[in-house]
């Protein structure tokens, strides 16, 4: 039977994580990270928000860029569901429609890595649901 | 919703937009008694009774970006359709309970889906409010709880990509081991 994932596995992945860390990511603020929320009220999840946010945080380690993604509430763009904010440091939020695997793959190579915008973009002065 | 722990990802949002610092959720399979029980319970801003008696209305949201909240209705519909039953209890100011009961050998029962996935999303993204998640199988019981986790951790954040993954297999193999369902 294989072993099962403990406790001390945890104590291992900080201190190889740790290791690994320089001291200018140690002190990076979430403000020079971009930042990522993943639209996840009914409607986001109903429509696959986990498949993506599964996605985007396993495929930015990969990548190596330095990312917080978390949940935020719906937007009121149901009918685009699933939706993400996306902000890279110093720039406006931008909100991006439909997205799936395929798409988040796109907008990580595109947007993120090199600024270029892509199609799906939703072009509103939206509140978030923080700001409501 | 397709499974169990999609909608356990939608109502953990109700007890973590409710300001809540601690949310535990609880999952009992008595197949000797034919009942699945997941059991919400957070101790946030809670809601007076009126309120509770129109949360299972699907035209009634606290949201104002939309006029619709379908998380509780749709959660109760499907354990209706087992044969089930929800049962929310809440007082303001102390906290909210949601019982939701799913007749264990029905059907339509909704399949579990990622539980494991669904706890290490929400409590990776909200690091400031604790988390608990207790499973009880006939073959043994499971805790899992994040004030031990972040003990471990120290000052390594929870919403580091290899503590979610590490907290994403941690819970899927010790489910495996209870023999959750």
């Amino acid at each position: 039977m294989s072993k099962i994932t403990s406790l001390a596995d945890l104590r291992n992945i900080k201190a190889n994580v740790e290791a690994k860390m320089s001291l200018r990511e140690r002190s990076e603020s979430p403000e020079s990270m971009v930042q990522i929320r993943v639209a996840m009220a009914t409607c986001g999840i109903a429509s696959g928000a986990k498949i993506v946010m599964d996605y985007m945080i396993n495929e930015l380690d990969k990548r190596n860029i330095p990312a917080v993604v978390t949940q935020t509430g719906c937007m009121g763009y149901c009918y685009a569901e699933p939706t993400i904010e996306v902000t890279r440091p110093g720039h406006q939020p931008l909100v991006f429609g439909y997205v799936d695997a395929k798409k988040a793959d796109q907008i990580i190579g595109k947007y993120i890595m090199n600024g270029e915008l892509l199609d799906g973009i939703i072009p509103v002065n939206y509140e978030n649901i923080e700001g409501k | 919703m397709k499974d169990l722990a999609l909608h356990i990802l939608d109502i953990l949002q109700n007890s973590v937009t409710s300001g809540s610092t601690l949310v535990k959720l609880q999952i009992d399979e008595i197949p000797s008694k034919d009942e699945y029980l997941v059991k919400f319970i957070d101790n946030g801003k809670g809601m007076d009774a009126e309120m509770v008696q129109h949360v299972t209305d699907p035209f009634f949201t606290t949201r104002t970006t939309r006029k619709v909240g379908l998380g509780l209705p749709l959660l109760k519909q499907n354990a209706e359709r087992t044969g089930g039953r929800m049962m929310i209890q809440s007082e303001p100011g102390k906290g909210t309970e949601v019982d939701v009961m799913f007749v264990f050998s029905h059907i339509d029962r909704l399949p579990a889906g990622d539980i494991a996935g669904t706890m290490a999303l929400t409590v990776s993204s909200y690091p400031a409010i604790d988390f608990t998640y207790t499973h009880n199988t006939p073959d043994g019981s499971f805790i899992f709880n994040t004030i031990e986790i972040k003990e471990t951790l120290g000052d390594l954040p929870i919403n580091n990509p290899q503590v979610i993954t590490f907290m994403k297999d941690f819970i899927s193999d010790n489910l495996k081991e209870i023999k959750a369902s």
